[in-house]
């Protein structure tokens, strides 16, 4: 069976979500392949945990420029990989980063890519959400070797032991790009990845700036803080807590909209979530077309009536 | 300082947004400028107007006839000159080769007269891949420093700020580069009417590709490097509960939440 490399999103060897969600994707149509990006220590300690998801191999590439050079260096590591290799497929998560090496591999290898999928089948048939999530849209890859990004939450990360033998690559980037000068690293507010996490709890126009009811809901049901981007634009939520088309796409089990009015750029960021409930002093906002429970009142009542109730039900 | 903007016409999202039987984007509807262009645009137009007269902004376009819409909204803001290629055979076009073509323009522009940014949005309102700006620096063999929050041009370098989730990156290139930048960036401005009247005396280019030296089997939907199965709309949401607060909203959202097993 032909090889499906997984480009593993880590931080310093803690592997995230996505790259399991990557590694379940992967087996459908190959063996998985972990193309590991980072120190070699750290590698080892992530190859176990590549291994419990089906990393047959964890393929590391360690050096430097990887990390003071941007996107290139990793794009050449896997055009190579593809030509060395001649894998199946190219898996990725949908970040930045990821959507950005994926395309520039794709470009050097005369390859097709296709971003943002939420499923990947094992004849390596893609599905999309496009227009804001209005279409679903299958394709696949007609030239090269597909390079197919995927968004974080799509599918269930399933465990399936492997080997997850450790191997070093033999190839140094040509080091050319943009460089990376300096990094400077945001305090960790202590809840989860929005994109990631199970709950989202966003606020919009309706918080009025006081995103206090908000963070105290989704802390009470260990979610993540989004914020529409009338809140972000009129600066009272940091823009990486966009959710919309010009922002953050999230999926999760349940989102709730707080004092967001749902908007067409704001559905194309959450309408593929699972159990949508709304909060809005107005009955005609559109959200509520889109919610599965709503409740036509302030934000200010409701939402702290709910977090104590949550948290009663939880103690 | 001589700066080019990929600007893409785009179908209105606040339309209805719907596919050709060929399965490609039906681009015979109400379109405009694609709205994260527009930030490119003011980047380079304030670079332009820092730098005096000799500044020049390029717009330029791919797509349909009616696609020139998107380079004259750019001319109408302040962009000096426009160029839109026209050419039937890039129907269908996948990134890859959307990225071909637009790099030749970026080629052809530079032996012209040296370009020093090649400036986009962060992705176009209806594609939403990402993809096109690094592919195009790909080709050109330029740096591309993208998804900046800020940029700053000086001593023959391009300065950047990338803000991801857990930190942010500064990053530096040689020029020319290939710079994408998000919606945070600044505030685009609008035309005004002076600007309106101008646009109408500003050059506008139609390029086919013969001008750019790119073969048609390079291009359009025979070419593509991604192929479309099927396109399925999307069943609307049923409609849900909607209570009206009485004092007691919140117990009842916690109520639902817990019936639903989400707490």
């Amino acid at each position: 069976m032909s090889e499906v490399l997984v480009l593993v999103d880590h931080a310093d060897g803690t592997v995230r979500k996505p790259t399991f969600e990557l590694l379940t994707l992967a087996r459908r149509a190959g063996t998985p392949v972990a193309v590991f990006v980072g120190a070699t220590e750290a590698a080892s300690n992530a190859a176990a945990t590549l291994a419990e998801y089906g990393a047959e191999t964890v393929l590391v590439a360690d050096d430097p420029v990887y990390q003071n050079v941007l996107v290139t260096p990793a794009a050449e590591l896997l055009a190579h990989l593809v030509g060395s290799r001649q894998p199946a497929a190219v898996l990725l998560p949908s970040s930045f980063d990821g959507k950005e090496i994926a395309a520039r591999a794709a470009a050097k290898t005369g390859s097709g890519v296709i971003t943002d999928a939420i499923d990947v089948d094992a004849d390596l048939t893609a599905t999309q959400q496009v227009f804001a999530a209005a279409y679903t849209v299958t394709s696949k890859v007609a030239k090269g070797t597909p390079f197919i990004t995927v968004k974080p939450n799509s599918v269930a990360a399933e465990p399936a032991p492997a080997t997850g033998a450790v191997e070093a690559i033999d190839f140094t980037p040509s080091g050319t790009g943009a460089r990376v000068v300096s990094v400077e690293e945001k305090p960790a507010s202590g809840r989860p990845e929005l994109t990631e996490a199970a709950t989202v709890v966003t606020g919009g126009r309706g918080t009025g700036g006081d995103f206090g009811p908000v963070e105290a809901l989704a802390d009470a049901l260990g979610g993540a803080v989004g914020a529409s981007r009338a809140a972000v634009d009129a600066g009272w939520y940091p823009h990486a807590h966009q959710v919309g088309q010009t922002g953050k796409t999230v999926s999760p089990q349940l989102y709730i909209a707080a004092g967001v009015s749902g908007a067409v750029q704001h559905r194309a960021g959450m309408q593929t979530s699972k159990t949508i409930v709304a909060v809005n002093k107005d009955e005609d906002a559109p959200i509520f077309e889109l919610a599965d429970f709503g409740v036509v009142g302030d934000i200010f009542d409701v939402l702290p009536q709910a977090t104590e109730e949550v948290k009663k039900r939880k103690a | 300082m001589r700066i080019a903007v990929f600007t893409k016409y785009v179908p209105d999202a606040a339309e209805e947004r719907t596919f050709t039987a060929d399965k490609t984007v039906d681009r015979d509807t109400d379109g405009l400028l694609s709205e994260l262009d527009e930030y490119p645009l003011e980047e380079a137009l304030t670079f332009a107007e820092a730098h005096g007269k000799d500044a020049e902004v390029i717009a330029i376009t791919v797509g349909p006839k009616q696609a020139v819409a998107a380079v004259k909204k750019s001319l109408q803001i302040g962009a000096k000159r426009g160029v839109h290629v026209l050419d039937d055979r890039i129907a269908g076009s996948c990134v890859l080769s959307t990225s071909r073509v637009l790099a030749a323009v970026v080629e052809k522009l530079h032996a012209e007269a040296p370009l020093d940014l090649v400036l986009t949005g962060l992705a176009s309102t209806d594609g939403v891949t990402s993809a096109v700006p690094v592919q195009v620096a790909e080709r050109l063999g330029w740096p591309a420093a993208t998804v900046a929050s800020s940029v700053e041009v000086a001593d023959g370098k391009v300065r950047i700020r990338r803000d991801g989730d857990t930190s942010s990156q500064f990053i530096e290139a040689e020029l020319p580069a290939v710079v994408s930048v998000t919606d945070q960036i600044n505030e685009p401005r609008y035309p005004s009417f002076r600007g309106i009247m101008a646009a109408k005396r500003k050059p506008l280019d139609t390029w086919t590709l013969d001008d750019l030296g790119v073969s048609g089997d390079e291009v359009g939907q025979a070419a593509a490097s991604t192929v479309v199965q099927s396109i399925t709309e999307r069943p609307p949401r049923t409609a849900g509960e909607i209570v009206h607060d009485e004092g007691d909203g919140g117990r009842r959202l916690a109520e639902y939440l817990a019936a639903q097993k989400l707490v």
